[in-house]
């Protein structure tokens, strides 16, 4: 049994099925990887995981609970964090601040309407959120104003805000995409290293096959809305079907 | 000091000096100059400093922390005004019930009409506000004339209930206090040709407005505040942070709707009578014009864009073409009518284009208001007084919400 199944998802946008039953099976602390040529559904089904997106029919189950019909701050709560693939954060707010929010959502819950805490006593969760910038190394950084950053910066101070939650389930949209090589293989071994220190289940989404086949403990290609094929990636590697999705792509 | 923090403490310091001297700032000029007409430290004007100021600092923690535009704000100063005078006509001329009840029923009021308005977002979150105030204000007009008194409004009268005072003489006017303090009591002060001028009602009022703004000062800094510059920022951000926004945006209503409420309760007990026209819907867009004049989001801003306003709806709006004319008299003839001609459509009943035009140009100019161009004034002198030790020193920007 997996931390996160999901089981025959469909959804339909006008003339376009874009999931067709959809069947994933993620093991709890594994890395499982989505790839598949773009318009596949893979970011859809993403959106149907953090309650963007309700499916049309099927169902998702987290850690036994369904995350179909509840709101985005609900499914946060349940312990699901997610890394947008174009950086969502709070861009007229400063790094730690942005780390922050999250932090507080973690300890107190949906909401904690308190006007007269103030920010300055919570040295708790200011240290934490500092830790956590320094896992992604934005230490020196912490009183930039967020829009400031570049955009390599931008994808780590999400991933930081993500982490600073520690999440059971992260789900990851494509995190290296614009990023240096450099750049790359530092997210990847920030993902190595959080995933064996802190045992996080990520589900991620990402075209550069070095950064697949260095993270994935399993991988799904999705072509056209549907599971081409679910396996390891010593055997994806050679797939015919895989080949065939993405040669067909190019041909096109 | 306070639970402030060193530079929010300055600040606030420097807001307690600025309002306990205000009679004597706002009388820069004696008495027989003709520039007397620019002196406004007469009460009723320094009453609607500080009574705006609230109005103008609610209004921005709504606005300035959360972003959603209420255009309906009027509605809720007009449910505290009302609220005040009747504890005035049911209980006592005394001010503290009237205040007290005036924040909670706009408090009330605004916990309704929040409720629905923040269903949407955006434009369609504005034109709902507005719609609810507009309501308001045409109830107030008609239906409703039995607690509103409809077009004549409502005035304490000599023979209403008022249980805990005595009954009045006939004949005389029943006037607001506190324990026998009369709001309208002043002391005068004449210094050679200067006149000061300290009255009660403004001290009240300005207690109140410090009040107000330490109050909002603790709220931008709380994690409270923190969530509403999320809402602001991003949203959905928060939304898939784990974080509910709606009741953090409601909360930010009612409390700028209480804010709202404290002010018209306020009004009236400088001024003890209240009618409709004060829920139209230009009351409510004068609001958001001093947020944004001042500097929406900020600390200081939106009582600096209520001083400004109400400095120029009160003396600009009083400059007529024969005080020009006397300005102008040492030119010559035809060049003086010239320049009055000039001149005059900016004045007396004309103020209202110069304060469009200082509002565009700030919008367009220094989009931070008021406080951006102080920021960068001093920016400026900063650079000049240090820049030949270092030339970076001069680029030392504010903090976001300061």
């Amino acid at each position: 049994m997996g931390i996160l199944e999901v089981q025959n998802v469909n959804k339909r946008f006008g003339g376009l099925q874009a999931l067709n039953n959809v069947n994933l099976d993620v093991v709890e602390g594994s890395v499982h990887a989505i790839i598949g040529p773009n318009g596949a559904g893979k970011s859809t089904l993403l959106n149907c995981f953090v309650g963007r997106l309700v499916p049309d029919t099927g169902s998702v189950m987290f850690n036994g609970q369904s995350l179909l019909g509840i709101k985005p701050h609900e499914i946060n709560q349940t312990g699901v964090s997610r890394v947008f693939q174009t950086p969502e954060i709070f861009t007229d707010l400063t790094v730690i601040e942005n780390v922050m929010i999250p932090a507080f959502a973690k300890r107190d819950g949906a909401y904690k309407l308190n006007p007269f805490k103030r920010v300055q006593d919570e040295a708790e969760i200011r240290d934490h959120a500092e830790h956590t910038l320094e896992d992604v190394g934005l230490a020196d950084k912490l009183d930039m104003t967020a829009s400031e950053m570049s955009r390599g910066d931008k994808r780590r101070l999400e991933m930081a805000m993500c982490l600073v939650q520690d999440p059971k389930l992260l789900l990851l949209d494509e995190p290296t995409a614009g990023m240096a090589r450099a750049d790359t293989n530092r997210t990847i071994d920030l993902l190595k290293h959080i995933g064996e220190s802190r045992g996080i289940t990520k589900v991620v989404i990402e075209h550069d096959m070095h950064v697949v086949f260095s993270l994935a403990d399993k991988i799904s290609v999705l072509a056209q809305g549907t599971v081409l094929v679910e396996d390891v990636p010593e055997n994806i590697k050679g797939h015919p079907k895989v080949r065939e999705a993405y040669l067909g792509e190019a041909q096109v | 000091m306070l639970k402030l923090g060193k530079k929010d403490a300055g600040l606030f310091l420097f807001v307690v000096i600025i309002t306990l001297l205000a009679p004597f700032i706002l009388n820069p000029f004696p008495e027989s100059s003709a520039f007397a007409q620019f002196n406004a430290g007469y009460p009723d004007l320094m009453q609607r400093f500080v009574i705006f100021g609230i109005f103008a600092i609610g209004f921005n923690i709504l606005f300035g922390l959360t972003g959603y535009l209420s255009f309906g704000h009027a509605a809720f100063l007009g449910v505290g005004s009302y609220a005040a005078i009747w504890m005035m006509k049911l209980l006592t001329m005394n001010v503290i019930p009237a205040i007290i009840a005036s924040v909670i029923f706009a408090g009330l009021f605004s916990l309704v009409v929040g409720y629905i308005s923040l269903r949407r977002s955006g434009i369609y979150f504005s034109i709902l506000t507005l719609a609810f105030a507009q309501m308001s204000f045409a109830m107030a007009y008609s239906v409703l004339t039995p607690i509103t008194g409809g077009e004549t409004g409502l005035q304490p009268k000599v023979n209403d209930p008022r249980i805990f005072d005595g009954a009045l003489a006939e004949g005389t006017t029943p006037t607001a206090g506190l324990f026998g303090v009369k709001m309208r009591d002043s002391l005068e002060w004449s210094v050679g040709d200067w006149l000061f001028t300290f009255n009660f009602g403004y001290y009240f009022a300005a207690i109140m407005m410090l009040a107000a703004f330490y109050v909002s000062i603790r709220i931008f800094r709380s994690p409270f505040g923190m969530m509403l510059r999320g809402v602001k920022t991003n949203q959905q951000r928060l939304n898939y942070t784990g974080l509910n926004s709606k009741p953090y945006t409601l909360a930010a209503f009612v409390i700028s709707g209480m804010y709202a409420g404290l002010a018209g309760g306020l009004l009236v007990a400088m001024d003890t009578q209240v009618g409709p026209e004060r829920m139209f819907w230009t009351a409510s867009g004068e609001v958001v014009l001093m947020a944004i004049l001042g500097g929406a989001g900020t600390l200081i801003g939106p009582v600096l864009g209520a001083g400004f306003i109400k400095y120029m709806e009160n003396i600009v709006s009083k400059i007529n073409d024969t005080i020009l004319h006397q300005w102008f008299y040492w030119l010559p003839d035809g060049l003086e009518d010239a320049v009055v001609a000039m001149i005059y459509p900016f004045i007396g009943k004309g103020w209202h284009l110069t304060l469009g035009i200082m509002f565009m140009a700030v919008v367009i100019f220094l989009p931070g208001g008021l406080v951006e161009g102080g920021q960068r004034i001093a920016g400026w002198v900063r650079g000049r007084f240090r820049g030949k030790e270092s030339p970076t020193s001069g680029k030392a920007a504010g903090t976001p919400a300061e």
